[in-house]
């Protein structure tokens, strides 16, 4: 267990006692400091088990902390779409894709585009986690000499696949390594995160005809469906919907799922698996800042910074959602 | 070193049925070898590379960017993709795939822009490709390459696959006159001695090698003694023999069917200017779109006759001149 203390960062000078050991209080309790399983992996093909599910959906919250931790001591960085993903990404890389943190560069290994990458600190937390990296270097997160760039760049970052950060290449970029699967006979699977802010982007309705046309079954495509973008409600900014029905209109196989639930998240990745002849979506219904009700469907969490008191808040409700998966 | 240039040129021969041919050979070759196209392979002669290796080659239709991003995916899963459309595309359209993931992702596609320059002459500056130098020679990463003739095509495109990174390969869409012998072997980042001067050196690329040539055979009548370079990389550019020309002849002409602002003759400059200042001039396309018309015309129309290299010959001899005159009087 890789341990993760202390900030580095300068902090108000001036602040009373009990203050103080508050923080400390909740920097022990959070989790860094070992009560994470180690990050436990259930192979592809596991029994859904309620323990499994349960210990998942916990970690996602212990994740979020983690990303909480990382962009308000660098006082940048993107939380509420990173939180909204927690989920998926967990059930993703602790479960679902078949990789090897030893052999990032297992030719036969699956493929994950994260296409959002604004919300990289979750990523970047869950391969740390899942062993691509030492978990420690986290702090480093948009620091001069660092790894882990504010976007993800392929190359610097083990684990990661494509940059990303200009937002609407994921299908497209899928399409193509589906292909090379394809070409090279390979059983190997590709993955692609999508926010559904950058469903506005034209380019992304590129890669659905591409992807169609093709028939790539062994792409696969999860929409973090939150609901909000930079700048208010996806709704308001550039109504997406009726989404479902567009994906379907483009030859895709559609199912739609509650993004934070485990159980859901877990069966719909193996059914999406069953598809064939035709590539396949997951449009999971998820909340921006999920897990901090202050943060919760509000568009200033896109890339807000949280101050101390927030963070504060903000890590004792993290707290609480790691609790209600305990044991 | 002459040996390398045919004299007289040889016939005119198409670049695009060079291209596709060099294209089936290289997919002989390497299995490795997929490429993609933006519906237009019947234009830039990649259909002949789908006719042979059908499993291979894919069309995504009027989709520039989904075709870069989708070699960039080709190419993490260990392909050599080569996105083929016209030449202006990739640096207009989907530039910011080609930065994203070609130059900052350091996705190994290669690029090939047919139709540059003004060679899809009649269809007009919409079609034109007279910036994308400066464009792409502006991204890290990115390796820039010009061939001058059909021999030129097939000898570069295969380095071009080989090369460790992301390529643009810069294709006339013409008939252009066979310029190299047998005995031309360019290498991807070296300049190639074509002729040998003392009195100026013509650096050019692309189309203008074989007028560069041309405006020398004119210049001999008048006793000038002019070396010609064919810069066929333009990035990364070989400083080393652009320097050591300056120093040994005392000015430069740079020729290329490009905008004179960015492109070969800035790529010169920008050298000279920090090591070896010496008179240069620049011929190329001002700071202007063209128009419709026949090639060759159009060439000429817009600055880039053999004329104007033989004027900016002199000019740039007259400048040299005046600074010698004047070191000597201070």
């Amino acid at each position: 267990m890789t341990v993760w203390v202390g900030s580095g960062v300068a902090r108000p000078s001036k602040r009373n006692r009990s203050e103080k050991s508050r923080e400390k209080q909740v920097e022990k309790t959070i989790g860094y400091e070992g009560t994470f399983l180690a990050d436990r992996v259930y192979p592809r093909g596991a029994r859904h088990t309620p323990e499994m599910i349960a210990d998942l959906s916990r970690r996602a919250y212990e994740y979020r902390a983690q990303v909480l931790r990382m962009v308000y001591e660098r006082k940048s960085g993107h939380i509420g779409g990173a939180f909204s993903i927690a989920e998926i990404l967990t059930a993703l890389y602790f479960h679902h894709l078949r990789i090897d943190p030893e052999r990032p560069g297992w030719p036969d290994r699956d493929r994950l585009v994260f296409s959002k990458g604004h919300a990289c600190a979750m990523l970047y937390t869950v391969l740390a986690h899942r062993g691509f990296f030492p978990v420690a270097e986290l702090r480093t997160f948009r620091s001069l000499n660092s790894r882990l760039q504010g976007h993800p760049e392929p190359g610097k970052t083990p684990g990661v696949e494509v940059a990303a950060g200009p937002l609407g290449h994921g299908v497209a970029i899928g399409a193509g390594m589906a292909l090379g699967a394809w070409l090279a006979d390979s059983r190997r699977n590709v993955y692609v995160i999508l926010g559904d802010g950058e469903l506005d982007s034209g380019v992304i309705w590129e890669g659905l005809l591409v992807a169609a046309k093709f028939g790539l079954s062994n792409l696969k495509v999860i929409v973090d469906y939150n609901g909000v973008q930079q700048t208010g409600a996806t709704a308001t900014v550039m109504p997406t919907e009726p989404i479902a029905a567009k994906w379907a209109s483009f030859n895709w196989h559609v199912t739609e799922i509650h993004g934070h639930n485990m159980a859901e998240i877990l069966d719909a990745l193996d059914r999406a698996d069953e598809i064939h002849g035709r590539p396949a979506v997951i449009i999971a219904r998820t909340t921006k800042g999920k897990g901090v009700s202050f943060m919760e469907n509000a568009p200033h969490w896109h890339g807000g910074i949280p101050d101390d008191d927030q963070f504060r808040i903000a890590t004792e409700e993290l707290q609480e959602g790691v609790r209600q998966w305990q044991a | 070193m002459a040996s390398l240039i045919q004299t007289p040129f040889g016939d005119r021969a198409g670049m695009r049925k060079a291209y596709g041919e060099a294209l089936v050979e290289l997919g002989r070759a390497r299995r490795d070898l997929v490429v993609l196209s933006a519906d237009v392979s019947n234009s830039d002669f990649s259909y002949m590379f789908e006719s042979a290796f059908p499993k291979r080659f894919f069309n995504v239709g009027i989709a520039e960017p989904a075709m870069v991003d989708a070699a960039v995916g080709l190419a993490n899963s260990g392909f050599v993709p080569i996105a083929n459309t016209f030449a202006f595309l990739f640096s207009t359209r989907a530039l910011e795939m080609v930065r994203t993931h070609l130059c900052y992702g350091r996705a190994n596609v290669k690029l090939a822009g047919a139709y540059a320059g003004l060679s899809d002459s009649f269809d007009g500056p919409t079609h034109h490709a007279i910036t994308d130098l400066a464009i792409l020679r502006s991204l890290p990463n990115m390796t820039v390459v010009v061939p001058a003739d059909p021999l030129a095509v097939a000898r570069l495109l295969p380095q071009v696959a080989d090369w460790n990174g992301a390529v643009y390969f810069r294709l006339c869409r013409n008939e252009v006159p066979q310029i190299f012998t047998e005995d031309y072997e360019p290498e991807i980042g070296k300049g190639i001695l074509l002729m040998d001067g003392d009195d100026v050196t013509i650096v050019s690329c692309g189309v203008m090698v074989g007028r560069s040539i041309q405006a020398v055979r004119i210049l001999a009548a008048e006793r000038l003694s002019v070396r010609v370079v064919e810069i066929h990389t333009i990035k990364p550019l070989d400083a080393a023999l652009v320097e050591r020309c300056a120093v040994e002849t005392g000015a430069l002409v740079t020729a290329e069917e490009h905008s004179v602002i960015g492109g070969l003759g800035g790529a010169v400059a920008e050298t000279l200017v920090q090591t070896r200042p010496v008179p240069l001039e620049r011929v190329g396309i001002a700071d202007t779109f063209a128009e419709s018309g026949p090639y060759p015309d159009l060439l000429d129309k817009y600055g880039l006759s053999v004329a104007a290299i033989v004027d900016a010959v002199h000019r740039v001899l007259q400048r040299k001149v005046a600074c010698a005159l004047k070191a000597a009087a201070s």
